[in-house]
């Protein structure tokens, strides 16, 4: 099992607070890795740091190694679109783009300087299909994507991450906002998925983790308590906290 | 009023023989304790409401009795130009003939009609650019002291009082231009170069907001996708934007069309068909601020600068209209 990426000993600052003490863990190929923890230990901080999305933020200091087949991403060689462009990322709330469903899936080609029509329309339907919501759009794909339900919007913005053909897809809480119908279509799409690409997804909801994922890690107070198998995970796990939050004693 | 307390009563007994489940305050509630004429008259909160209400009805009664005042008012005048003194109204629009007090034949205003257009459009042409640069300095690339010190110009630019700016192009424009382009200084382009000061604030302000009403999201999924900041600006947030820095510049054009007094210092009002940009002109409000003092009420000179008033009048309708046009497009 060879790993796409892996965080060694990563250390965050926001200003002077730090919000990561080191974390090392590495993200085996082809496999939904589940970040779960209370809210506020620093899942989202730590998944951001993975495709670099908190270099904007002001003051922030970040240390420690993370490799993307092998390279250092935080290495002033990488370039950060290039880096984007291998590892996709997927938000909380759908955010679509205010323009038709084509151009949103295309989006990220025609940054990319693809001027290939041909290639570009293949590229959009093999992405909307690979993200199960083409039935939903192959009539309109010219229709506007806010004008899509919440559940349709996310798997467009999975199939936009999809267009560029990233190694790994980071998501963050990618059905916290949708309904319970909604969730379970995009557990399936992620399910149906994870033998062409690397996911590490945030999530609040346990038994979501259980279900799709394959690899836990359990994080607290910036700290890496404990990771390894999703069964391993939840019916041994080593550490006496670990059992205690996968069995709702807190969280 | 007996009538109806039996009733009252009638239903408070009725409550308290079918409640299922023995409530303690329920029972405690006496039909002989209740206050029947607190309960069925209106109360303090209700009357007050009514209140409110009557006066906020009231005031918009009496502005909207302004409004269609004030719009009949210069359409009957307006109109009387054509109803009265029997000027033919594609004469009015299509001749440059402007000498209303020779008779009805001179009374042309084509020529204020298109230097109107002409200073409304440049100014816009030229304010569009430098107030989108502004805006999205503002709003993607610089935060905190700076941007508030922009926006302090900017409140600061929309606050100057026109014949302020109408004095400084008198007295800096106005040479300006004569030096460099010969002439007398004076004409479409003196004025245009004041009213693209005077609208950028108003299209910048407008298109800050239109920037600002862009998720936060939307940029970060763009440069999640590998977009550059100018990239994610181009193809994200100036498309998302469009609709709203389009209202933004027809906000920023009715205020250059309908500005009167600074266009007048500058255009030097010879109603003449502009047929280059740095010779005497003049527009539909410049002509109005510099004759009204001329004319008696109720002859043909007045009842025209009346017809330009009507004109403008149907042109800020008309600015409104497309506002809204493309409020309902978006
Ligand atoms: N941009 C930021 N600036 C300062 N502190 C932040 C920022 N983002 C997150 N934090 C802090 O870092 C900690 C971890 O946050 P986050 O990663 O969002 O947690 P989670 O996603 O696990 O709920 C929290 O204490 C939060 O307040
Ligand atoms: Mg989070």
């Amino acid at each position: 099992m060879t790993n796409v990426m892996e965080a060694k000993n990563v250390k965050l600052k926001y200003g002077n607070f730090e919000a990561l003490h080191g974390i090392s863990l590495a993200f085996p190929a082809q496999k939904l890795t589940a970040l779960i923890g209370p809210s506020g230990c620093g899942k989202s901080t730590f998944l951001r740091c993975l495709n670099r999305m908190n270099d904007d933020i002001d003051d922030i200091k970040i240390t420690g190694e993370i490799l993307l087949e092998g390279k250092d991403i935080y290495h002033s060689h990488i370039d950060l679109v290039a880096l984007r462009k291998k590892v996709g990322m997927v938000f909380q709330q759908p955010t679509p783009f205010p323009f038709s469903v084509f151009d949103n899936v295309a989006y990220g080609l025609r940054i990319a300087g693809v001027k290939d029509k041909e290639l570009i329309e293949q590229r959009v339907e093999e992405s909307l299909k690979q993200a199960a919501i083409w039935n939903e759009t192959k009539d309109n794909l010219q229709r506007n994507a806010l004008a899509f339900s919440g559940g349709q919007q996310q798997r467009i913005c999975i199939a936009r991450a999809l267009a560029i053909r990233p190694e790994v897809v980071l998501l963050d809480e990618p059905t916290s906002a949708l309904d319970p119908i909604s969730s379970s279509e995009i557990e399936e799409t992620l399910m149906a998925l994870k033998q062409k690409y690397t996911f590490i997804m945030v999530t609040h909801n346990l038994q979501q983790a259980s279900r799709v994922s394959d690899q836990v890690a359990f994080l607290m107070n910036g700290e890496l308590i404990e990771s390894g198998s999703t069964q391993e995970m939840f019916l041994s796990p080593k550490k006496e906290i670990t059992n205690n939050y996968l069995n709702g004693r807190f969280g | 009023m007996a009538k109806k307390e039996q009733d009252l009563q009638q239903v408070v007994e009725n409550a308290i023989a079918e409640q299922k489940v023995p409530h303690v305050k329920f029972k405690g509630i006496d039909p002989k304790n209740i206050d029947v004429d607190r309960l069925t008259k209106p109360s303090k909160e209700t009357r007050q409401e009514w209140w409110g209400r009557g006066l906020t009805f009231l005031a918009i009664i009496l502005i909207g009795m302004l409004i269609v005042a004030i719009i009949g008012f210069v359409g009957m005048h307006g109109l009387a130009t054509f109803i009265d003194n029997k000027v033919n109204i594609f004469h009015f629009l299509f001749s440059t003939d402007w000498n209303p007090g020779a008779g009805k034949n001179h009374v042309g205003a084509a020529a204020m009609i298109v230097t109107s257009f002409a200073v409304t459009l440049l100014a816009a042409l030229i304010a569009t650019p430098f107030s989108i640069a502004v805006a999205l300095f503002m709003t993607e690339y610089e935060s905190g002291k700076r941007v508030q010190l922009l926006q302090s110009v900017m409140e600061l630019l929309v606050g100057i009082p026109s014949v302020v700016y109408g004095f400084i192009g008198l007295m800096v424009v106005v040479p300006a231009v004569r030096t460099i382009f010969g002439g007398t200084g004076f004409g479409i382009l003196t004025a245009t170069l004041i009213l693209f000061v005077m609208v950028l604030p108003t299209i910048t302000s407008l298109t800050v907001d239109a920037f600002k009403a862009i998720p936060k999201d939307l940029r970060k999924s763009s440069s999640a996708l590998g977009a550059t900041k100018w990239q994610t600006i181009y193809h994200v947030v100036l498309r998302a934007a469009c609709s709203r820095i389009m209202t933004a510049i027809i906000f920023g054009m009715a205020r250059a069309f309908g500005e009167a007094l600074a266009v007048q210092m500058a255009i030097g009002n010879a109603v003449l068909m502009p047929y280059n940009l740095v010779s005497p002109a003049a527009t539909l409000t410049s002509q109005l601020t510099s004759q009204m003092g001329n004319t008696v009420m109720g002859t043909l000179p007045n009842n025209a600068l009346w017809s330009l008033a009507l004109l403008l009048l149907i042109m800020s309708l008309v600015f409104n209209f497309l506002v809204h046009l493309i409020g309902k497009k978006s």
